[in-house]
C-alpha cells in the first residue's frame, strides 16, 4: 500500500494502464465503457432490425395481397407473417429492451455513478457481451437456415414449438437456434447480473451508503437481481424443452397428440409446464426491461426539475416492492389456461397490488415535479414521455389482471396495446432519455436539442397513433396474430383503423431517422461537452467527457450527500454534487 | 496494511450528513488478508476480496433457481394425469457416490482448516484427497448411467429416466466446474484472487454441491 495516498477526501491511484492494440481495446475490452458501448450498439442494430419487421407486419396487415420484391412466391404467407411476429417479438425483447438499458447503459454508468473503477469482474463482463453477441448471431441465422425463422412467438408455447419440422416451417432449425438463442442469453444475463450485484454490493465509494445511490443504481442492482433469479428458470426450461426435440423425451409434450394426420410419439408430458417455467421467466423480464427506464426517469426528472427526487426513500422501496412482486404474479398470463378460480383470484389480486408501488412512483415523480424549475431538454421531454405511457399503458393491466375481464380480452389486439405501452415504448422512451442524457458524457458531445424535440414529438405523438387505437380493435375481438384480419366477417369494418395504425407506425419509423442522424453526426460534429453539461449531482458529472480508462483519472471520490441535492436552501449553486465536501459547499451569506 | 483505509472510509462515511451511512461501515472491515486492491502499485488489482465471496453467492443464488426450475418441473410432470411414470429403480451404486461426496465435504473442510492453521503440506493433502473424492463420485456416476444402459433405461425411455439423467447431467457438469476449480488452487497460482479467498470461494461451491446432491438424490429416491 505504499503509494496509498489522501487528498482531500479522495484517493489517488497509480493510472491503469490502457491497453494498446485495437483489438484490445475496441473489440475484446475489459473495460465496462467499452462493453456498454457494444452492448448499446447491439440494441441499435437489433432495434432497427426489430422495427423493420414490425412495418413489414403492420404493411401486410392492411395489404396482405400486394407483392412484395424480396418474398419468394410474391405474396407473404401466413406462416411468413408468424415468423416476422416471432422474430419481432424475441429480438425486441431480448435484444432490445432487456440489452439496451442494462447491458448498455447499467454497465457503463453503474460503476462511474457508485464511484468504481469498473465492474467487481472485468473479463466476466467481456464474456457476458460475447455471448450475448453468439445469441444474437443465433437468432439472426433463424432467418436464413432451411424452412426460415419459427413461427411460434416469443413465448414458444408448446407443443408446437417442441416438435419439429411437422408443426410448420421454421419449426425445425429455425425453433432450434430460437431455443439455442435464448438459452445462451439466459447464461449471458446470469454472468451480467451477478457482475451488477457483486459491484453494487462491494465497489462503492467512500460515503456511498445505500440510500445515497442515484435511483439508476436501484434500478439497475433490482433488475440484475430479478435477471439473477429469473434467467436460470429459463435456461432449465430450454434446455428441456430442446431435449423434448431432439431427444425424445416428454417434458411438454402430452400422449396422443396428432399434427398432420401423425401420431406423435410422447406420453404424458404438460404443454402447461411450459408456460409455468416460461412466465416465471417472462414476468420478471418485464420489470427487467422497465425498471432501468424508471431509475432514468427518476434522474433525469429530478435533473431537469432541479428539485430533489419526491420520496427518494418511497421510490427506492417502490423499485424494490414491484421487483419483489414481479415474481409471484407470472400466473395472470395463464388466467385462460384453464387454471383453478382460486389460484386465478390470487394472482389477480397479488398483480393488482403491483398497482401500489407503481402508484407511489407516478404520483412521486409528479411530485418531483411540481413546483419545479422545470428545462424542457430533451431527455427531459424523453422522461416525461415515459411517465406518461407508462401511466397509460398501465392502466389497462388494472383490467387485464382481472380474471373474467382477461377472458374477454386475452390474446386480443387490446393485450398487445397494453404491453407495448408500458412495457415497449415506455422503455424505449427510458432509453431515449438515457441516450440523449448520457451522450455526452460517453462520447464527450453534445447532441442537436432541435433535432432531438422534432424527434420526440413525432416519436411521442406516433406511439399513441399507433397503440391507442389499437385498444378499440382487441375490445371489438382483433385476435393478435391473425395474418390477415380482413378475411374474418367480423373484424373487416376495423381494416381503416389497422390502416391509420400502419401509416402511423410508417411516419413513426421514419422519424427514428431523425435520432440516427442526429446520434451519428453528434458523434463526430457535436460541440464539446464540458464535464458536467446539465449540473447534475452524481458522480458520473465528476470526470471527464469521456472518462478516462479508470474512469476518474487516479483520483477516487468520496461521497458526501445524497445523490438529488438541486435548489438547495442556502446554497448559492442551485446543485449540490454528492463530491462536494460539505466544506466547500458555497453557501448564501 | 489495511487498518488506515478502514478508518480513512469510516471517518468519511461518518462526516457525510445523510441517513444510512451505517450500511457502508462494513468497508474493508474484512478486507484483511491480502486486500491488495485500492492503492496496489501495479494498478491491475482494485477488487476487494470480498467481492469474490459476494460473487459466490450470488452465483450459488442462481444455480439454485436453475435446479429449483427442474425440480418444480419433475414434481409438476410426476403427478400429471396420464403421466406414463414409471418409478425408476436407482442404481445402487448412487448410495455409495453420496458416501463419497459427503466424504469429499468433510476432507475439504480438513484442507480449510489446515490452511486457516498455515499447515500447508497438510493442507495439499486434504485438498488433493478432496479432489480425488470428487473424481471418484463423477466415475461413479457414470458407473450409475452405464448400469441404467445396460438395463435399457436411456433419456427417453420414461418420464422418470429422463429427469433422472437430466438432474445427474446438470448436477455432474457443475461438479466438473468444482474439480477443475480445485485443481486449478491446488496447481496454479491465483494472480487477482487471494489464495485463501480462492480456497474460501471453492469451498463455498464445493458444499454446495455436496448438498444440492443429497437433496437431489432424496427426492430421486423419496419422491420417485
Amino acid at each position: 500500500m505504499s503509494s496509498h495516498a489522501h487528498t482531500g477526501g479522495s484517493t489517488v491511484h497509480a493510472p491503469i494502464a490502457e491497453p494498446s492494440g485495437f483489438i484490445r481495446k475496441y473489440i475484446f475490452s475489459v473495460d465496462h465503457k467499452v462493453i456498454g458501448i457494444q452492448y448499446f450498439l447491439l440494441a441499435l442494430t437489433a432495434v432497427v432490425i426489430g422495427i423493420v419487421l414490425s412495418l413489414l407486419m403492420r404493411f401486410h396487415l392492411v395489404w396482405p395481397n400486394a407483392t412484395l420484391p424480396f418474398v419468394s412466391g410474391g405474396q407473404m404467407s401466413q406462416e411468413q407473417y408468424l415468423a416476422l411476429v416471432t422474430m419481432h417479438g424475441t429480438i425486441m425483447v431480448f435484444f432490445v429492451l432487456t440489452t439496451a438499458p442494462q447491458g448498455g447503459f447499467g454497465n457503463y454508468f453503474l460503476p462511474i455513478q457508485i464511484g468504481a473503477p469498473d465492474m467487481a469482474f472485468p473479463r466476466l463482463n467481456m464474456l457476458s457481451f460475447w455471448v450475448t453477441f453468439l445469441a444474437f448471431v443465433c437468432i439472426i441465422a433463424a432467418f436464413v437456415v432451411p424452412g426460415g425463422a419459427p413461427i411460434s412467438g416469443w413465448t414458444g408455447y408448446t407443443p408446437l414449438s417442441g416438435l419439429g419440422e411437422i408443426t410448420g416451417p421454421g419449426e425445425g432449425w429455425g425453433q432450434t437456434l430460437w431455443i439455442l438463442s435464448i438459452s445462451l442469453f439466459c447464461l449471458a444475463s446470469l454472468l451480467g447480473a451477478l457482475n451488477f450485484i457483486a459491484t453494487t454490493i462491494d465497489l462503492r465509494a467512500p460515503g456511498m451508503s445505500l440510500m445515497r445511490l442515484p435511483l439508476t443504481v436501484w434500478g439497475w442492482f433490482v433488475t440484475a437481481i430479478l435477471g439473477l433469479l429469473a434467467f436460470g428458470v429459463l435456461l432449465a426450461g430450454g434446455i428441456l424443452l430442446l431435449l423434448d426435440r431432439s431427444a425424445g423425451t416428454s417434458f411438454f409434450i402430452p400422449a396422443g397428440l396428432v399434427v398432420n394426420d401423425q401420431l406423435q410419439a410422447h406420453s404424458g408430458g404438460s404443454p402447461l409446464l411450459w408456460q409455468h417455467l416460461f412466465w416465471f421467466f417472462g414476468h420478471p423480464e418485464v420489470y427487467i426491461a422497465i425498471l432501468p427506464g424508471m431509475g432514468v426517469a427518476s434522474h433525469v426528472l429530478s435533473t431537469f426539475a432541479r428539485k430533489p427526487v419526491y420520496g427518494y426513500r418511497a421510490m427506492a422501496y417502490a423499485i424494490c416492492a414491484i421487483g419483489f412482486l414481479g415474481f409471484m404474479v407470472w400466473g395472470h398470463h395463464m388466467f385462460v389456461s384453464g387454471m383453478s378460480p382460486y389460484s386465478g383470484f390470487a394472482f389477480s389480486v397479488l398483480t393488482m397490488s403491483i398497482g401500489v408501488p407503481s402508484a407511489i412512483k407516478t404520483f412521486n415523480w409528479l411530485g418531483t415535479l411540481w413546483g419545479g424549475k422545470i428545462q424542457f431538454k430533451t431527455p427531459m421531454l424523453f422522461a416525461l414521455g415515459f411517465v406518461s405511457l407508462f401511466v397509460s399503458g398501465g392502466l389497462s393491466g388494472l383490467f387485464l389482471a382481472q380474471p373474467a375481464v382477461d377472458n374477454m380480452l386475452h390474446a386480443t389486439y387490446y393485450v398487445v396495446a397494453h404491453f407495448h405501452l408500458v412495457m415497449g415504448v415506455a422503455a424505449i422512451f427510458g432509453i431515449f432519455a438515457a441516450t440523449y442524457f448520457w451522450f455526452p458524457k460517453m462520447f464527450g458531445r453534445m447532441m442537436n436539442e432541435p433535432l432531438g424535440k422534432i424527434h420526440f414529438w413525432f416519436t411521442f405523438v406516433g406511439a399513441y397513433c399507433i397503440f391507442m387505437p389499437m385498444h378499440f380493435i382487441g375490445i371489438a375481438g382483433g385476435i393478435r396474430r391473425y395474418a390477415d384480419a380482413s378475411a374474418v366477417g367480423f373484424l373487416a369494418h376495423l381494416q381503416p383503423v389497422h390502416e391509420f395504425m400502419t401509416i402511423a407506425a410508417f411516419i413513426t419509423g421514419a422519424a427514428q431517422l431523425f435520432f440516427l442522424c442526429n446520434f451519428f453526426y453528434s458523434l463526430k460534429f457535436g460541440p464539446k461537452a464540458s464535464k458536467n453539461p446539465w449540473n447534475a449531482t452524481t458522480l458520473e458529472w465528476d470526470t471527464d467527457s469521456p472518462p478516462p480508462i479508470d474512469n476518474f483519472g487516479g483520483h477516487y471520490p468520496s461521497v458526501y450527500r445524497g445523490p438529488y441535492e438541486f435548489s438547495v436552501p442556502g446554497a448559492v449553486d442551485d446543485f449540490i454534487p454528492q463530491w462536494q465536501e460539505p466544506a466547500q459547499v458555497a453557501r448564501v451569506k | 496494511m489495511p487498518s488506515t483505509i478502514v478508518t480513512e472510509e469510516i471517518e468519511l462515511i461518518h462526516s457525510g450528513k445523510g441517513p444510512g451511512g451505517g450500511d457502508s461501515s462494513g468497508d474493508g472491515g474484512n478486507g484483511g488478508d491480502g486486500d491488495g486492491g485500492r492503492g496496489d502499485s501495479s494498478g491491475a488489482t482494485r477488487v476487494p476480496q470480498r467481492a469474490y465471496v459476494t460473487g459466490m453467492f450470488i452465483a450459488l443464488a442462481g444455480i439454485l433457481m436453475f435446479f429449483m426450475a427442474f425440480v418444480s418441473a419433475y414434481i409438476v410432470r410426476k403427478d400429471m394425469p396420464n403421466s406414463a411414470w414409471i418409478p425408476l429403480q436407482g442404481p445402487r451404486i448412487l448410495w455409495l457416490n453420496t458416501l463419497v461426496l459427503i466424504a469429499s465435504s468433510l476432507t475439504l473442510g480438513r484442507a480449510h482448516n489446515r490452511f486457516k492453521a498455515q499447515d500447508e503440506e497438510g493442507f495439499r493433502h486434504w485438498w488433493a484427497t478432496t479432489t480425488f473424492l470428487g473424481i471418484l463420485f463423477v466415475a461413479g456416476q457414470i458407473i450409475a448411467w452405464r448400469q441404467l444402459a445396460a438395463q435399457g433405461i436411456f433419456l427417453a425411455s420414461n418420464p422418470s429416466s429422463s429427469f433422472f439423467y437430466v438432474f445427474t447431467g446438470a448436477h455432474g457438469l457443475h461438479l466438473l466446474g468444482g474439480i477443475l476449480a480445485l485443481l486449478y488452487v491446488q496447481f496454479r497460482a491465483t494472480r487477482k484472487v487471494a489464495r485463501g479467498t480462492a480456497i474460501e470461494v471453492v469451498s463455498m461451491y464445493w458444499h454446495f454441491m455436496d448438498g444440492l446432491w443429497v437433496f437431489l438424490f432424496l427426492l430421486l429416491y423419496l419422491g420417485r
